[in-house]
């Protein structure tokens, strides 16, 4: 069907023509997008993860080559409009000069066009993380259900009539006062005037007694009357609170990282992003995320983000120091009945002696029972990886609150997690 | 919709911009501007920036390069580098433009006049738009395109696909008849000769099957050496029609590239011509629509305003189409109604004639090159103030060789016509010979105008693309006027 005349379209409504072709460019910009990425990855904080990221390509990765004249080459005539200066033979200089760059025709617009050399563009959310963890089903962190703990709270609840005196609701107290006064005071207006018309009566009879009684009949309906009192124990209303159990939306994620010298820069990189994954999750999940870095050899502390990645310290390894570092934390900050806990814990599962077995029964013993979940990874693909003394110590962990797993590249920091993400209740 | 409205303010409905049309089509019968109906789509910035992915087209098929360019007009305009066209038109039938949503009613109502009068006239009117183009056809083109290439990449691999692509949009420029008339598009057609081409290639191939296992017939040695006949100007028709390796849809999709490139020919051609008249009309129907009383003067400043912004030359810069075009247009009805002395020596053939007659001829006949040619006014190149610069490969500067005046004037005007020539932006290359019994390779000169010589990175990135097709070797020269090589590549 051809319009005969004109019409108008409103064609706002079709949106998203151009996103197969993003999806194209940002496929055949893949590995320039990653490098793109692990810088910022290395750059950003955690917390910042969820930023928009924003990258830069260089036209020499996209670029379309067609056949161009060189424009140095052989004569060239221009036409250059505005001249108020040059006559005939007059010498204009070539470098830079009123001449150069302007002309007419087709490849004017081009060429300023190709003289930018790159570009910046923003990656969306989804774009973003299936760069950082090479393409996986991230989709699934949106569906899932993590069993939360109640946290017991008090809410208003309305107003009631009996409670404690330092509740009072002051303005709801008057208001049935001022009712209550006024249902009795019509009640004793009523008394008064009948009373007022029995002694008017009585006068009129002329008989003394009758007065008399009449008299003191009024007395007593006047006294009862100015005995109204202004405030009545049944006047008093006091605001209610309520017990409600609600689910708590603050979380708190212990990293813990073991930064002695056979931790490299590519371990480091990979529990990076292994923490970031779990970060992501949580902040979906809960409204308020705290970060806790401990790092530990022999010894632990607790350290900011920047020293957790960056700095160095010698020392053999002693995982319980760590583990034994976040219960102290947990006792003095992080109380679990007010907050969901999660620890997450990356090592190239070196360990010594007793250690393991020691941290193995900590772990279970102490911390699971305050944690929501407890995920260890084992980092970085040495030789006897999944074989570690720390690997086989935690072996003998039972509890669905415990996972492990090993992760030798990015693509494996995913798994390590999922079974924590599709965790449904 | 009341003949009587009177619009003002900034604010618009859908209805509002129909009225306008309405109200610009009935000053345009006046002027006997011949449109197809409009079909005037609003719609948001960031279908703008697909609508300059596409040249305008509505519909287009999917290629990693459109978002490319999405992402760097994306983000120029988010950078405040360069903000958005008000309008985009296309030649069809019935023409759409697409108006921005965020234009106010005045720029509605100057973008109205221009996209859906002014192009639309000029597309329905000159020569090569109706030589070269079908309006009423490109859209179910570009459909059974899209299809065809989804087809494909169900079929052989969007990889395969993309590859291939890659390849025939490098000599997209190499894929144009510039002399011969293209064949009408036809989709329902293109889809049955398809078919027929898609048969005759597997029979060809089964046959080359055949005579690889029986002795050859010796063949005259001689008859290789002259083929093509002709040098052959269009490289995608060629390999469409020759490349010895290339499958069947590969073929396909050349001839799906080539196609849409020409289709955007004749537009290379006219832009100041086609810019400049519908500059001159927007200008026109706009001062109208406030003589009667339509728009009231809110409006018309705002639009006068924005019409100042786009036809602005700065002095030594490129020159801007807008501005010579609507300079050129004014200049042609200047010399028909007030001719000077000096219009009646240099166009004797226009000046004193009745103006609208001369426009709509003028309008139909002539391209950039030859309109230029013909008719740039002395007094226009004294207002542009415009010189002839020259400089040569190897030297410091450029050196004035003309300025507006008696003397310069016929040269100013000629080196600006043939500054709008297609060739002297795009290189004419063409394929010599194609060595069909020996070694199967390609011979393609490129014909150097004044010595120029062809980028040589860009070219040898764009040979790549070209060996990839043809699947032998192709070799590429320079080679002046006189035949002899400067380069090769």
């Amino acid at each position: 069907m051809r319009p005969v005349t004109s019409v108008i379209v409103d064609r706002r409504s079709h949106k998203g023509k151009s996103t197969a072709n993003r999806q194209r460019v940002l496929k055949r910009l893949d590995g320039a997008l990653k490098a793109q990425v692990d810088k910022l990855v290395a750059r950003h904080k955690i917390k910042e993860a969820d930023q928009a990221a924003e990258v830069t390509i260089e036209r020499k990765d996209v670029t379309e080559p067609h056949f161009a004249l060189d424009s140095v080459s052989g004569a060239t005539d221009r036409v250059i409009p505005g001249n108020d200066q040059y006559r005939v033979g007059d010498k204009i200089p070539n470098n830079g000069g009123q001449g150069e760059g302007s002309g007419n025709g087709d490849d004017a617009g081009e060429g300023s066009a190709e003289a930018e050399d790159s570009f910046r563009f923003v990656l969306s959310r989804e774009e973003y993380l299936s760069l950082l963890f090479d393409e996986l089903e991230l989709p699934a962190l949106l569906r899932t259900e993590l069993l939360q703990i109640d946290e017991t709270r008090f809410r208003r609840g309305g107003v009631v009539r009996y409670g404690n005196p330092s509740s009072v609701c002051v303005t709801r107290t008057f208001k049935a006062s001022i009712g209550r006064r006024l249902a009795a005071e019509a009640h004793q207006r009523d008394a008064l005037e009948a009373a007022e018309a029995a002694l008017a009566e009585a006068r009129v009879g002329g008989v003394a007694d009758f007065v008399q009684a009449a008299e003191a009949e009024l007395e007593e309906v006047r006294r009862r009357t100015a005995d109204i009192p202004f405030l009545d124990p049944i006047d008093l209303r006091h605001r209610s609170l309520v017990e409600v159990q609600s689910p708590c939306t603050a979380a708190v994620m212990f990293c813990l990282m073991d930064v002695s010298s056979s931790m490299d820069e590519n371990r480091k990189d990979l529990a990076k992003r292994f923490f970031t994954l779990l970060y992501l999750f949580l902040t979906r999940k809960y409204k308020k995320v705290d970060l806790v870095f401990i790092r530990h050899t022999d010894e632990a502390q607790e350290v900011d983000e920047d020293t957790f990645f960056n700095g160095t310290q010698a020392g053999s390894t002693r995982v319980l120091s760590a583990l034994a570092k976040m219960n102290e934390i947990i006792e003095s900050r992080y109380p679990a009945s007010h907050y969901n806990i999660f620890g997450a814990q990356a090592s190239d599962g070196d360990s010594f002696g007793a250690d393991s077995s020691e941290s193995s029964g900590y772990l279970l013993s102490q911390l699971l029972p305050l944690s929501r979940y407890f995920v260890y990874a084992e980092v970085g693909g040495g030789p006897g990886q999944g074989a570690t003394s720390l690997w086989s110590a935690y072996q003998s962990i039972e509890s669905d609150r415990f996972n492990m797993a090993t992760v030798n590249a990015r693509n494996e920091v995913y798994p390590a997690l999922a079974k924590l993400f599709q965790k449904e209740h | 919709m009341s003949e009587a409205r009177k619009f003002s303010g900034s604010e618009w409905t859908l209805e509002d911009l129909l009225a306008i049309e309405q109200v610009c089509a009935s000053h345009a019968k006046r002027y006997r501007l011949d449109t197809f109906p409009n079909q005037m789509e609003v719609i948001s910035s960031e279908q703008m920036l697909d609508g300059y992915v596409s040249g305008g087209l509505p519909v287009n098929y999917a290629h990693w390069s459109f978002g490319k360019h999405f992402l760097i007009e994306n983000a120029k305009y988010r950078t405040g580098a360069n903000s958005l066209a008000y309008e985009i038109v296309i030649n069809t039938n019935p023409c759409i433009a697409f108006l921005m949503e965020d234009n106010s009613l005045a720029m509605q109502a100057l973008v109205i006049p221009h996209a859906c009068f002014g192009h639309n006239s000029f597309s329905k009117g000159n020569y090569l738009f109706r030589q070269w183009t079908q309006p009423d056809a490109i859209l179910d083109y570009m459909l059974f395109a899209r299809n065809y290439i989804a087809d494909c990449e169900e079929h052989y691999g969007v990889d395969r696909v993309e590859q291939t692509l890659d390849a025939l949009h490098a000599l997209r420029d190499q894929g144009l008849d510039k002399y011969k008339r293209p064949s009408k598009l036809d989709s329902r057609k293109e889809r049955a000769e398809q078919a027929k081409r898609l048969f005759a290639a597997q029979e060809t191939m089964r046959q080359a099957e055949y005579y690889s296992v029986v002795p050859h017939a010796t063949k005259a040695a001689a008859a290789d050496s002259s083929y093509p006949v002709n040098p052959e100007e269009n490289l995608l028709y060629f390999i469409e029609k020759h490349a010895p390796k290339l499958e069947p849809w590969q073929r396909e999709l050349a001839r799906i590239v080539r196609k849409i490139a020409q289709y955007f020919y004749p537009q290379r051609q006219t832009q100041v011509m086609n810019e400049g008249w519908a500059t001159f009309w927007h200008h026109r129907l706009i001062n109208d629509m406030y003589d009667a009383g339509e728009i009231d003067q809110g409006i018309l400043l705002e639009c006068l305003h924005s019409h100042t912004n786009v036809i602005r030359q700065r002095e030594y810069s490129p020159l801007n189409p807008y501005a010579l075009g609507f300079a050129a247009w004014n200049e042609i009805k200047r010399v028909c109604d007030k001719p000077t002395a000096e219009d009646r020596e240099y166009l004797p053939e226009i000046a004193g004639k009745d103006w609208l007659e001369t426009f709509h001829g003028i309008m139909q006949d002539y391209r950039d090159e030859s309109f230029l040619l013909q008719f740039l006014t002395p007094k226009l190149v004294r207002d542009f103030k415009l010189m002839n610069v020259k400089t040569e490969e190897g030297l410091d500067h450029w050196a004035v060789s003309d300025t507006a005046g008696p003397e310069g004037f016929k040269s100013i005007r000629s080196q600006l016509s043939a500054s709008y020539r297609l060739e002297s932006a795009m290189p004419e290359i063409s394929v010599i010979r194609y060595a069909r019994d020996t070694d199967r390779r390609l011979i393609l000169h490129h014909h150097s105008y004044r010595g120029k010589r062809l980028v040589k990175a860009q070219a040898e990135q764009t040979l790549k693309h070209l060996r990839s097709l043809w699947g032998f070797g192709v070799s590429l020269e320079t080679v002046d006027q006189d035949g002899r090589t400067i380069e090769t590549y």
